[in-house]
């Protein structure tokens, strides 16, 4: 168990530290999901060590969500006095990013598909 | 004298607790009775919270005090995203060049998109601010709220709404707009409506699964990479 949150915690604590240079602006907590990535994939950490607190800390993901979710009812206001924007730019971007993140991989992987069988048939 | 006592022992972080976990279990008890997998656990626990609290009485403040215990477990459990991840490299090698330009205009079009049209019908910098990061998983978004100056409440509203439409409608947008390879679409729908829509795709099969959560990683990342950039271009 202490390892396992060992691990955890000492690649969210690195992130942290990341997080702290202006310029890498992005949150400690996604460095530390690359470091362990990085740590694993160096095989300085075996993924079984890990595998039954990850499972557990991923698995309820969701309720961890509830507090923050809860914090909305100081936002009412917000929503109700703009609700309009807020919906039509949320369904139009769905919309948008599922047929061009579609439409190009389906292009792409057909292309490679070409590409690597047209090597193929050519030797 | 009595009404007191009880309200001391309602607001109490560990009765607060005690009640979040417990209509939480409730909530899960819920879903697989009505079977209606579109009610969430965690979005019923949320309405349910909120109702009690205003009823009660009780402040978010003092919510908080309980509410600070979990959720300090969302960034651990981000970095345990980085398994996952890790098992996918695989795959992620092999086709790493069609996977990034994909994800990256995806990300893009994301942001842009949300931000162009709440700005000209008129939202408020604040909220558009937390409107940027809305395809991604709600921890990872919060994070990325918070790191441009939105409001992380807010923004976890909308990335459940977000959830809620593309796992409900998002196959039927992708076979409308022809997109008929299914890895693609697994890698949209991770991309769009992240944990909601995988778990969409997770029920259909797999390899699906793992596709739609390569989808919601890595646009996790980009955006939390382009987010900040983006919207100070933007606004």
């Amino acid at each position: 168990m202490a390892k396992q949150f060992g691990i955890i915690f000492g690649c969210l604590a690195l992130g942290e530290l990341l997080a702290l240079i202006p310029w890498l602006n992005i949150p400690g907590s996604i460095w530390g999901m690359l470091i362990l990535t990085l740590l694993l994939e160096r095989k300085i950490v075996n993924p079984e060590t890990i595998r039954p607190v990850c499972r557990f800390l991923i698995s309820n993901m969701a309720f961890f969500f509830v507090p923050p979710g809860v914090a909305l009812m100081l936002y009412f206001d917000i929503i109700a006095a703009e609700w309009l924007p807020i919906t039509v730019a949320t369904v139009i971007s769905i919309l948008l990013v599922l047929l061009v993140t579609g439409h190009l991989h389906q292009f792409l992987h057909n292309r490679l598909k070409r590409h690597n069988h047209g090597k193929r048939t050519s030797k | 004298m009595v009404s007191e006592l009880l309200n001391d022992y309602l607001s109490s972080p560990l009765t607060l607790i005690a009640i979040t976990f417990l209509v939480y279990w409730g909530s899960g008890w819920i879903q697989k009775r009505s079977q209606i997998s579109r009610l969430s656990p965690m979005l019923l626990t949320i309405v349910v919270m909120i109702v009690f609290l205003k009823v009660t009485g009780i402040s978010y403040e003092q919510y908080q005090k309980s509410g600070f215990l979990i959720e300090f477990w969302l960034k651990p459990a981000i970095v345990a995203l980085g398994l996952p991840l890790f098992n996918e490299l695989k795959h992620i090698r092999s086709q790493f060049l069609a996977l990034f330009i994909t994800e990256l205009a995806g990300c893009i079009t994301g942001i842009v998109t949300v931000v162009l049209i709440a700005r000209w019908l008129g939202a408020t910098p604040d909220v558009i601010r937390s409107l940027a990061p809305k395809s991604v998983s709600t921890p990872i978004a919060i994070e990325i709220t918070r790191q441009i100056g939105g409001i992380p409440p807010l923004t976890s509203a909308i990335v459940v709404i977000v959830g809620m439409i593309g796992a409900a409608c998002g196959l039927k947008m992708m076979h409308w707009g022809r997109v008929r390879h299914a890895v693609s679409q697994s890698l949209s729908m991770g991309t769009a409506a992240h944990v909601m829509g995988t778990n969409r795709l997770s029920e259909i099969s797999d390899r699906y699964g793992a596709y739609a959560t390569l989808g919601l990683i890595l646009n996790g990342i980009l955006t939390a990479f382009f987010a900040g950039p983006l919207v100070d271009i933007l606004l």
